[in-house]
């Protein structure tokens, strides 16, 4: 067909968003083939059989736990949080870049998102399926989950809504059916190209199936473009509320250094730094591997680290007013608190998280470094590092050195709170290389309404 | 489904303004059920085809509120009427406490009301519709446009009304089988 010419990969002209010379055909063809192709690229099977091992040791891990119980991690009075929360808060805020992603920035018509929206869904959804390891492994007994719903039952015993831990339940069990709902969605146009495409008989089968029979009626788009639309609607609050939840967990006690107000929009724009910095860390690898710098170009990489430099303002503006805020408020203890972070049994994660967090990213203001895929491939690994540190620092500095000093204690992770960390990252790897392969990591659809042709001329409009 | 014996005569274009306009074309002739597809949504098809306002704020409305009352009624019956439980005398409906959850169900229940009722407003899950059995049709799910003229209509006739879509410059006319 004449449409199918190759594909030249050129930068952008002036105020279009993905390379010249694509046409509806091949931009189908290049992000299905990714899925319908015989041939997998070696990176592929390195990542997911790197992600696999670990999450060998995920399962490993757990087995151990279930066996010998929580105390396998160094959870010891008074620091009962450890990793467990610190991972759980690590990976919640992860996912909420695909969601703003995919919400937000659909609401505000920022039309360069087409391109990265559904791997970010996707890291959202693998992200907080990680998130919700880590509470119900904590519980020590996760069969028992079913015992945090409200539900009928002969024990007389309800859960106590006036408890974050339980709001926390209810936001996040949301997040991530909604994220879910979002996704499939968005998939379901996509599912239907490749439902058409494939040539394998099992695979047109399920693909079939999950595409329930799309067929790109123009009284199903428009009901479907009202569906997104609402759905980004509905998202967007959702999306700020979920993380505003998870700081409530902290706010709401009386701990120093975990008592103030502020933590809701703290904890929101670190946890969009942390997921933008994943976003990158998956899109770089990739879009080099699978050929596809024309569609998820420099530009892309370049506006994921303005979002990056702008929410790591904002976080860093977050820690000197924690620090101004324990200083002016005169409160003795929360002094301590913040004393003890800078100078006691943790200065070394405290000053780390200051490197990562807020001096790293200050080479994004350099054009060069934004315009490097490998320098904003390591200053986003930086960043989740950072990120990582500053939960475990909130959590566990807290604990560890709260208001009676008779009942200090410093918390170390052991090599299973090591094992089951690293186990989740396992998960995530293994779950995303597993999307990548069988579902189409770039939205077809959306996709080609960026191309010039997609717009209707003016004799047609009339 | 009707006295023809086929479901419509299906025309095939290779641009979405060559579609957006044939499709004004037919609506003009007097076509009424007629159908339009595409790899990709464009909002002129939908002012091309007189598709009115549909009815999913509506539909994303109604559940949100029935979430919201859900999540406040499920607390306050809990917390005030099933298992009260006094702490200090606090009062039990405590209802700044109970705003989260009440928010939280009123989302949950919004967008599955979102998702489930676009999939009944579309007709879907449809696991069989006539406008696959044209063998082309499998490009409309990646750069071709249809526009398809249902026998339903009053106006169908099976050579008339190819041999109009023939004059709106398609690369391909067919006819479509039950």
């Amino acid at each position: 067909m004449a449409d199918d010419q190759q594909i030249v990969v050129e930068k952008p002209a002036p105020g279009e968003i993905i390379a010249p010379g694509y046409t509806f055909g091949t931009i189908t063809d290049q992000i299905s083939s990714v899925v319908l192709t015989r041939k997998t690229p070696l990176f592929w099977f390195a990542a997911f059989g790197f992600g696999g091992s670990l999450l060998m040791l995920f399962l490993l891990a757990v087995t151990v736990l279930m066996a010998k119980g929580v105390g396998i991690w160094g959870i010891r009075t008074p620091v009962m949080w450890g990793f467990a929360i610190t991972n759980f808060v690590w990976w919640i805020g992860i996912g909420h870049a695909g969601t703003l992603i995919s919400a937000i920035l659909l609401l505000l018509n920022q039309r360069w998102r087409n391109s990265i929206n559904r791997f970010a869904e996707a890291m959202t959804l693998f992200a907080v399926a990680c998130a919700g390891m880590f509470p119900l492994l904590h519980m020590g007994r996760p069969w028992l989950f079913y015992w945090m719903l409200p539900y009928p039952n002969t024990m007389a015993i309800e859960p106590q809504f006036r408890s974050p831990l339980v709001w926390d339940v209810f936001a996040v069990s949301t997040y991530a059916t909604v994220s879910l709902l979002f996704w499939f969605v968005g998939l379901m146009p996509d599912l239907g190209t490749l439902r058409d495409r494939t040539k394998n008989p099992i695979g047109r089968a399920i693909y079939g199936i999950l595409a329930m029979g799309w067929r790109g009626s123009a009284r199903h788009w428009s009901v479907y473009e009202t569906a997104s639309l609402l759905l980004a609607g509905i998202a967007t609050p959702l999306v700020l509320s979920v993380h505003t939840v998870v700081s409530f967990d902290f706010t709401i006690a009386i701990v120093p250094g975990w008592h103030s107000t502020f933590f809701p929009p703290y904890f929101v724009a670190g946890a969009i730094y942390s997921g933008f910095a994943m976003v990158l860390a998956l899109a770089i690898p990739l879009r080099s591997v699978y050929g596809l710098q024309g569609l998820i170009t420099d530009k892309h990489l370049d506006n994921c680290g303005k979002i990056m430099l702008a929410t790591g303002w904002i976080v860093a503006y977050a820690y000197m007013l924690e620090v101004f805020g324990a200083w002016y408020g005169g409160n003795t203890y929360e002094q301590a608190a913040f004393w003890h972070r800078m100078t006691g049994p943790y200065a070394f994660e405290y000053w780390s998280l200051v490197a990562c967090n807020i001096v790293a990213p200050q080479f994004l203001w350099f054009k060069r470094v934004r315009s490097s895929p490998v320098l904003l491939f390591i200053s986003s690994i930086v960043v989740l590092a950072g990120m990582w540190l500053e939960r475990f620092m909130i959590i566990v500095s807290s604990l560890a050195q709260d208001f009676l000093p008779s009942s200090w204690a410093i918390f170390r992770g052991t090599r299973w709170d090591w094992a089951t960390y690293l186990g989740t990252i396992g998960l995530f790897l293994f779950l995303f290389f597993l999307f990548v392969r069988a579902l189409p990591m770039i939205s077809i659809f959306e996709v080609r309404t960026l191309l010039p042709q997609a717009k209707v001329s003016k004799e047609a409009k009339s | 489904m009707s006295a023809h014996g086929i479901y419509g005569v299906m025309a095939e274009f290779d641009s979405p303004s060559a579609l957006v306009s044939a499709t004004r074309a037919a609506r003009a002739k007097g076509y009424r059920k007629l159908d339009a597809f595409s790899p990709f949504p464009i909002e002129e098809l939908t002012d091309a085809l007189h598709l009115h306002k549909n009815k999913l704020p509506l539909i994303v409305l109604a559940g949100g509120i029935i979430g919201g009352l859900t999540g406040f009624f499920l607390q306050y019956w809990i917390a005030v009427v099933y298992f009260p439980l006094n702490i200090a005398g606090r009062p039990l409906n405590s209802w700044p406490s109970f705003i989260i959850i009440t928010f939280e169900l009123t989302i949950l229940f919004a967008s599955l009301s979102a998702v489930l009722g676009m999939m009944a407003l579309c007709g879907l899950p449809m696991p069989y519709h006539p406008v696959f059995n044209v063998p082309r049709f499998s490009a409309a799910s990646r750069n071709r446009f249809f526009l398809c003229i249902e026998a339903a209509d009053p106006l169908f006739d099976p050579a008339k009304t190819s041999e109009f879509l023939g004059t709106l410059e398609p690369k391909e006319v067919s006819e479509v089988a039950n």
